[in-house]
């Protein structure tokens, strides 16, 4: 087991160092000159050349590189253009509530999405799946931007029973999560639904039917764990669905979230604070990936030593 | 004698119904009524986006009925006028030119790139293989939609750069795709038995390879197009992508979000047409899974 978590680091080697190295290229194919941004429209060519020297924008591209690797790991990515302050700690601001925003909507959408693909697969082509799944297939088709808005219209506007916008309390979480988390939901209940049903047709529960235990047991026991495997799965792939997705659904709840700081950072050119959230969004992905990875090898070891 | 015995095999085969692969799918595929209506409904919504100057009854972008600002559903404007007086049932038709194109050009575009990847990595192997899936697994560290964001960032806003970026986190779908396919396809016999005739590479895997991966990407082409256009609005909505006044739904939506208060209708209808689009879509390809290849995962 310890053996294969190491070979999965080492593996994600190369990735990380494609990933550091676009990241690091990204500032050298932004439009204009960043030194020329840092500075300022009004800056004069003294002054951009001064900055330069100062962003180290003038050395070679190796130095910058090996500059850019050393302070990426020791968390410094410079200043933000915008409001002259860390990004490490503008970053740190408005982590926590992306992370609980992104958390909250992973639960609920797990839960939901796997009773909905249980019930489908056990009332197959009944109506309760015909129900389950319509629901399913329409909340892949919504976009959550749009059904943030309508939420927030519905029950903060018309009925006024959640707050419109802001992070202040837990009632402020209820709507924006169930924007982000519709599509997953619906996503984990089509996966459940289907890989419930490969597994009600394996010879293990027609074993376990013959011996004549109560088609609850067999469902909840036998069906469900062998069930989870696939869906384990899914659910690592969908988290960074969510990291992108909550980049929308904070702009419409105004969330002082992460994705926010994104969209306003693109719309200012902040290409500090740009790298490094697109570095972090890309880490926190990979290592989720490799969480999932290995959470499978756990479950199912037969996979592990391919 | 010999003649007889040639207008019987000629009889036989004849009376036995012709099942080509295409007539076989058509077959399964009919059977699913809720997948043909959504092919109905992809049809008169890409008819709607070609007839959109003659469907039109006013100028989306440039009409303004200052007396009816933000008014509802009339005998005049069917689906209501938004902030600015301009006619909604008009910018949605325009906007359904901009969101299917925007939708088939840039999955068309991942399809194509991604596919000759997945074969080349797949039926060479080697260096090939290593080299383009490690790129794919590159582009797959970023979740999707911040690399579109990534790379509008660098080509500046506008449909045009939306559509490069949404393609580009279609690619390494699609090679993954074409590659586990075409690493199953070319140990079987017949893919050996054309290398044994002396077939060259090119032929094998346009003749032989290609056509056996078509059926999963189709599926897969149709299901990521509803992902598409729902990202490509994504992009817009967030300022990213057509700019005001274009007529595209995801930034009709943006700007009826500051006069959600005194005229919601002005963002449903362009909500109601992004669902309905994408739905269609959705349910299609569900149709296209059912009837080319059950064995593919859904999600």
């Amino acid at each position: 087991m310890l053996q294969y978590v190491i070979k999965r680091l080492l593996g994600l080697i190369p990735t990380l160092l494609i990933v550091a190295v676009l990241v690091f290229l990204f500032i050298h194919l932004l439009p204009g000159d960043p030194a020329r941004l840092a500075a300022g429209p009004e800056a004069t060519p003294e002054t951009v050349d001064l900055v330069r020297q100062d962003l180290g924008l003038d050395r070679p591209m190796s130095e910058q590189f090996a500059r850019f690797i050393v302070g990426t790991v020791h968390g410094d990515f410079g200043k933000s253009l915008r409001t002259k302050r860390p990004v490490s700690s503008e970053i740190a601001d408005r982590f926590m509530p992306t992370f609980w925003l992104t958390v909250w909507s992973m639960v609920w959408a797990v839960i939901f999405g796997m009773a909905i693909g249980v019930v489908s697969a056990v009332w197959r082509n009944r109506w309760p799946d015909h129900l389950g799944m319509t629901l399913a297939v329409s909340g892949i088709s919504f976009p959550a931007f749009a059904l943030g808005m309508v939420l927030m219209q519905i029950f903060a506007v018309k009925l006024n029973w959640l707050p419109t916008v802001g992070a202040d309390s837990w009632k402020h979480y209820i709507l924006p999560s169930i924007a982000l988390g519709a599509a997953v939901a619906a996503i984990m209940a089509r996966f459940t639904r289907s890989s419930f049903i490969d597994i009600l047709g394996e010879d293990f529960i027609r074993t376990a039917r013959a011996k004549g235990l109560p088609e609850k047991s067999v469902i909840a026991k036998h069906a469900l764990r062998n069930a989870l495997t696939p869906v384990v799965t899914m659910m690592g792939l969908q988290f960074g669905f969510l990291l992108g997705g909550s980049i929308v659904v904070e702009k419409v709840f105004n969330w002082p979230g992460l994705g926010r700081l994104l969209i306003d950072a693109v719309d200012m050119r902040d290409y500090p604070v740009l790298q490094a959230l697109v570095l972090l969004f890309s880490l926190e992905f990979i290592l989720i990936n490799l969480v999932v990875d290995v959470l499978y090898g756990w479950i199912n070891p037969t996979i592990r030593y391919r | 004698m010999p003649e007889a015995l040639s207008s019987v095999v000629t009889m036989t085969a004849m009376t036995r119904e012709v099942r080509s692969p295409w007539s076989e799918f058509w077959r399964k595929f009919k059977k699913q009524h809720i997948a043909m209506a959504a092919l109905a409904f992809v049809v008169l919504l890409t008819l709607i986006a070609i007839l959109a100057p003659y469907l039109a009854p006013f100028d989306p972008e440039n009409f303004f009925d200052y007396d009816r600002l933000n008014e509802g559903s009339s005998l005049v404007h069917w689906l209501g006028v938004d902030s600015l007086g301009r006619d909604i049932l008009s910018r949605i038709i325009w906007g359904a030119r901009i969101s299917l194109t925007a939708g088939f050009v840039s999955v068309a575009i991942g399809l194509v790139v991604g596919t000759a990847l997945g074969l080349l990595a797949g039926y060479y192997e080697g260096w090939w293989d290593r080299i383009i899936m490690r790129l794919c697994d590159a582009l797959f560290a970023f979740p999707g939609i911040l690399l579109a964001i990534g790379i509008i960032a660098i080509l500046g806003s506008g449909m045009a750069n939306v559509v490069v970026a949404v393609a580009v986190f279609s690619i390494p779908t699609f090679a993954r795709l074409v590659r586990g396919n075409t690493l199953m396809l070319k140990h079987l016999t017949y893919i050996e038995a054309a290398r044994s005739i002396g077939a060259s590479d090119w032929t094998i895997v346009m003749r032989h390879i290609f056509p056996g991966t078509i059926s999963s990407v189709v599926v897969y082409f149709s299901m990521r197009i509803g992902t598409s256009i729902i990202t490509a609005a994504s992009l817009s909505f967030l300022g990213m992508g057509a700019q005001p006044p274009t007529p595209e739904w995801g930034a009709m939506l943006d700007a009826a979000r500051s006069d959600m208060l005194v005229a919601p209708h002005v963002a449903i209808f362009p909500a109601l047409a992004i669902f309905v689009t994408v739905l269609a879509f959705n349910l299609l390809g569900d149709g296209l899974r059912d009837a080319l290849d059950p064995k593919i995962e859904r999600g």
